[in-house]
């Protein structure tokens, strides 16, 4: 955009004063984020993580000269209960007084999506009702009539096929039309409950209309929720409408004696709700058989013949595994090349920087402070981490939108029950393997709180892109180093597994003692939709796992990583009588270090390495080479002579692997953990779990070591 | 015919809900997702470990707990 135009816009902004403002609702997996996507484009304020909108999302577009703001509320299958997200998303749209609300449906199972939507009925008027993935329905061979459907509901509907830009400019037709109040919006479609409890719902919304200037609808709302007796709804309503309902006499008599009549004919008030909850199932089941026919009643067999083969009790597992393999093999691989090749262009720059510096007299220290100490720590670490993040990222989308991340936690939750948690808990573990930042953000998959807590807490158990590296390269060096060969990179990849496998068992282990100490508490409910499998929008996977994932994690490992290479210079360049102040904290931790079966130098490294793991190595070659700056080396041999002339025994190297696994999360993982739980303490618990795992860890083999071998 | 719960249904039969018992938060739970009286419920998967299993209601797979269905009574 020119200037000129972009000034424009804002004058239009300023000119009309507020926008349209149109919530988006819907059952979880119906295509909403994409829709909300294709609505508003890069105008987002807020990312969508993974499957799921635990926040109001909002973005903005512009239609015909029209300004709309779209909050994208939670996917819930029902407003009625208490959980976060259906308290989110029924807040917003009881309360969030938005011009209009889209209820997204699933065409491919309309029957269960419309219970959401008559729930949405009883509460507003101005409602469109938009259907999706009507081209999955008609693979499936199942046909919608949506002009029925619009009949029956009283409401707009419209067809699309979100993945389908295109297919949207009918629903932006209809909002503009319902938004500026050309549609005419009738009294939609009325949930008829059985006469008597029609009868207690009059009784009590009598009573309320009088009392408050409530509109008709919402009052009716309003007493089936007092009738329903449902303690947080009623207080949410009154925080919101500033009335008061639990507490005034003449509600709660209205309420006492609509129940005893109730009672009386039969209806307990424990089976009101039931009643309730039936009723608008029926109703949608009714409506649902009305508008849809079914030519193929076995449309979802492809489906189960492949759910048969990937949950299946002997291949479930290994096939999981394969597939995780598959997309770490693919990255490491993948990632060298661009590594090497941003390297090479920021070390040419920093020759350019260095030569400048010399040209303009910049003091030495300064030059070599800035230039070998910020400069090149901040490129080292952009090297390192973009390029296996922007490909795991993707390939990791690409699982998540063909459907099958919901199967792993499927085939896994059965081990996590054990340890008093989700399956779900797996999915953010793998996410971890990629980036535990990451991992920690997409726990928020994790409905109970208590279980999303542990998550986080054990995410770090597992090894991250950044950690894989090193641990093949040690692995390599010292285990199959001694056999050579292609023995030599199946030995090194049964090592890193064993690490891996380790990792995958502690957290098991550290998340049921956590479990049965701080965090008590059984494991929630685990009610989880295995969604129908999709074709990936590959070039959206990338665009979106680019932008969400990757670029906003390397920004903020940037963050870190500036001042810290800052103080990694300084550390190794300046020190007391000789000593440089890394030699002097290396010693000062050497006896520790020993008990771990390390040295000084390795512990200050991890602790040095803090904005990002893998600069770990090159502190290490650093401080054993006595350098002033990172050290770049590509040849394994010659890593591992510089690493035996220092001592290091098989001993060393599997301590250093099992270290590099367990210890404290890196510092943009923590600061995530700090924004996902807002508190100091958690992160504190987040930083000591794996490092006390790796420290008691390390004692043990090195004590093992000394009574059995040496 | 004997009212059983779903954890007694075979791979691929399917029963009629005739009853969802239990405490309030997983019985509401369950009735959201539309497990009403007289829905017909079909065992589809059960995962590698026994437990989840997945059912097939209302033209969705819903992967629930052994202890979970256990509040799902059908004919």
């Amino acid at each position: 955009m020119s200037e000129m135009e972009k000034l424009s816009t804002k004058q239009k902004r300023i000119k009309r004063k507020s926008a349209y403002t149109i919530a988006l609702a819907g059952n979880p997996n119906v295509g909403k984020s994409t829709i909300f996507n294709n609505l508003t484009g890069m105008n987002q304020h807020t990312g969508n993580w993974t499957g799921k909108t635990v926040a109001n999302a909002t973005g903005s577009f512009e239609y015909r000269g029209e300004q709309y703001k779209v909050v994208d509320i939670p996917g819930t299958y029902s407003i009625m209960s208490h959980s976060e997200e259906e308290e989110i998303a029924r807040n917003y749209i009881c309360f969030g007084n938005p011009d209009v609300t889209i209820v997204v449906v699933d065409a491919t199972s309309l029957e269960r999506n419309l219970n959401l939507v008559l729930q949405i009925t009883e509460i507003t008027d101005n409602i469109i009702v938009c259907v999706n993935l009507l081209d999955e329905a008609r693979k499936k061979k199942i046909e919608v009539n949506l002009e029925e459907l619009s009949n029956i509901l009283k409401v707009p509907v419209v067809g699309v096929t979100a993945r389908r830009k295109k297919t949207l400019n009918n629903l932006l037709k209809v909002i503009r039309s319902v938004c500026e109040g050309r549609e005419e919006i009738k009294p939609v479609y009325q949930i008829q409950y059985n006469e008597k409890i029609e009868k207690a719902i009059e009784q009590v919304k009598e009573i309320i209309s009088r009392q408050y200037k409530i509109e008709e609808k919402l009052a009716r709302w309003i007493s089936i929720k007092v009738l329903d007796g449902e303690k947080r709804i009623l207080e949410e309503i009154e925080k919101q409408l500033h009335i008061e309902l639990m507490d005034h006499i003449e509600i709660s008599k209205a309420k006492e004696k609509a129940l005893d009549i109730l009672e009386k004919e039969g209806i307990h008030q424990e089976e009101f709700k039931e009643k309730i909850v039936s009723t608008i199932v029926k109703d949608a089941e009714k409506i649902g058989k009305e508008v849809c026919q079914f030519k193929n009643k076995d449309y979802a067999n492809r489906d189960r013949k492949i759910d048969k083969i990937l949950t299946s009790k002997k291949y479930g597992i290994p096939i999981m595994i394969l597939f995780l393999l598959l997309i770490f093999w693919i990255t490491i691989i993948g990632a060298n090349y661009p590594s090497q090749f941003l390297f090479s262009i920021f070390g040419n720059i920093q020759e350019k920087l260095i030569e400048f510096a010399t040209y303009v007299h910049c003091p030495e220290w300064l030059s070599n402070m800035l230039i070998l100490g910020v400069y090149q720590t901040l490129t080292w670490v952009i090297s390192v981490m973009l390029p296996p993040m922007a490909i795991f990222f993707p390939l990791f989308t690409i699982l998540e939108d063909l459907g099958y991340l919901p199967r792993i936690a499927f085939n896994m939750d059965g081990f996590f029950k054990k340890a008093c948690c989700s399956g779900k808990q797996m999915i953010t573990m793998c996410m971890g393997f990629g980036c535990n930042s990451c991992g920690v953000t997409g726990c928020r998959i994790i409905d109970s709180p208590r279980e999303r807590l542990i998550a986080i807490l054990t995410n770090n158990l597992v090894p991250c892109n950044g950690r894989f590296p090193f641990l093949i390269t040690i692995a390599t060096i010292f285990i199959a180093g001694t056999i050579g060969g292609i023995g030599a990179s199946i030995v090194s990849t049964i090592a890193v597994m064993f690490v891996i496998v380790l990792g995958i068992i502690m957290t098991l282990v550290i998340s049921k003692i956590l479990s049965k100490t701080i965090l008590k508490g059984m494991p929630s409910s685990f009610v989880l939709e295995l969604p129908p499998y999709r074709k990936p929008q590959f070039l959206k996977v990338l665009v979106r796992s680019i932008f969400d994932r990757t670029i906003f994690i390397l920004g903020r490992a940037i963050a870190v990583a500036a001042p810290a290479g800052l103080v990694i210079w300084l550390f190794a360049n300046i020190g007391i009588q000789e000593e440089s102040l890394l030699t002097i904290i290396a010693n000062f931790l050497e006896p520790l270090a020993n008990l771990m079966g390390l040295d000084g130098y390795i512990l200050t490294a991890f602790i040095l390495g803090v904005p990002a793991n893998e600069i770990v190595l090159p502190i290490i070659l650093m401080c054993y080479m006595q350098g002033t700056s990172l050290v770049n080396m590509e040849d394994t041999f010659a890593i591992g002579e510089i690493l035996r002339q220092n001592g290091w025994t098989m001993l060393t190297a599997i301590n250093v692997m099992l270290f590099t696994v367990f210890h404290f999360p890196c510092a943009t993982t923590l600061l995530t953990i700090k924004k996902e739980t807002g508190s100091w303490k958690w992160t504190a618990i987040g930083f000591l779990i794996p490092t006390v795992c790796g420290i008691v860890l390390c004692m043990l083999t090195t004590l093992v070591y000394h009574v059995f071998v040496v | 015919m004997k009212e059983k719960t779903v954890n007694e249904l075979k791979l691929g039969e399917i029963g009629v809900v005739s009853k969802i018992i239990g405490e309030k938060t997983i019985k509401r739970r369950l009735l959201d997702l539309g497990l009403i009286e007289g829905t017909n419920i079909k065992l589809v998967l059960i995962s590698p470990s026994g437990d989840p299993r997945a059912f097939e209601f209302r033209g969705s797979l819903i992967a629930i707990r052994k202890e979970d269905a256990e509040n799902i009574k059908v004919k």
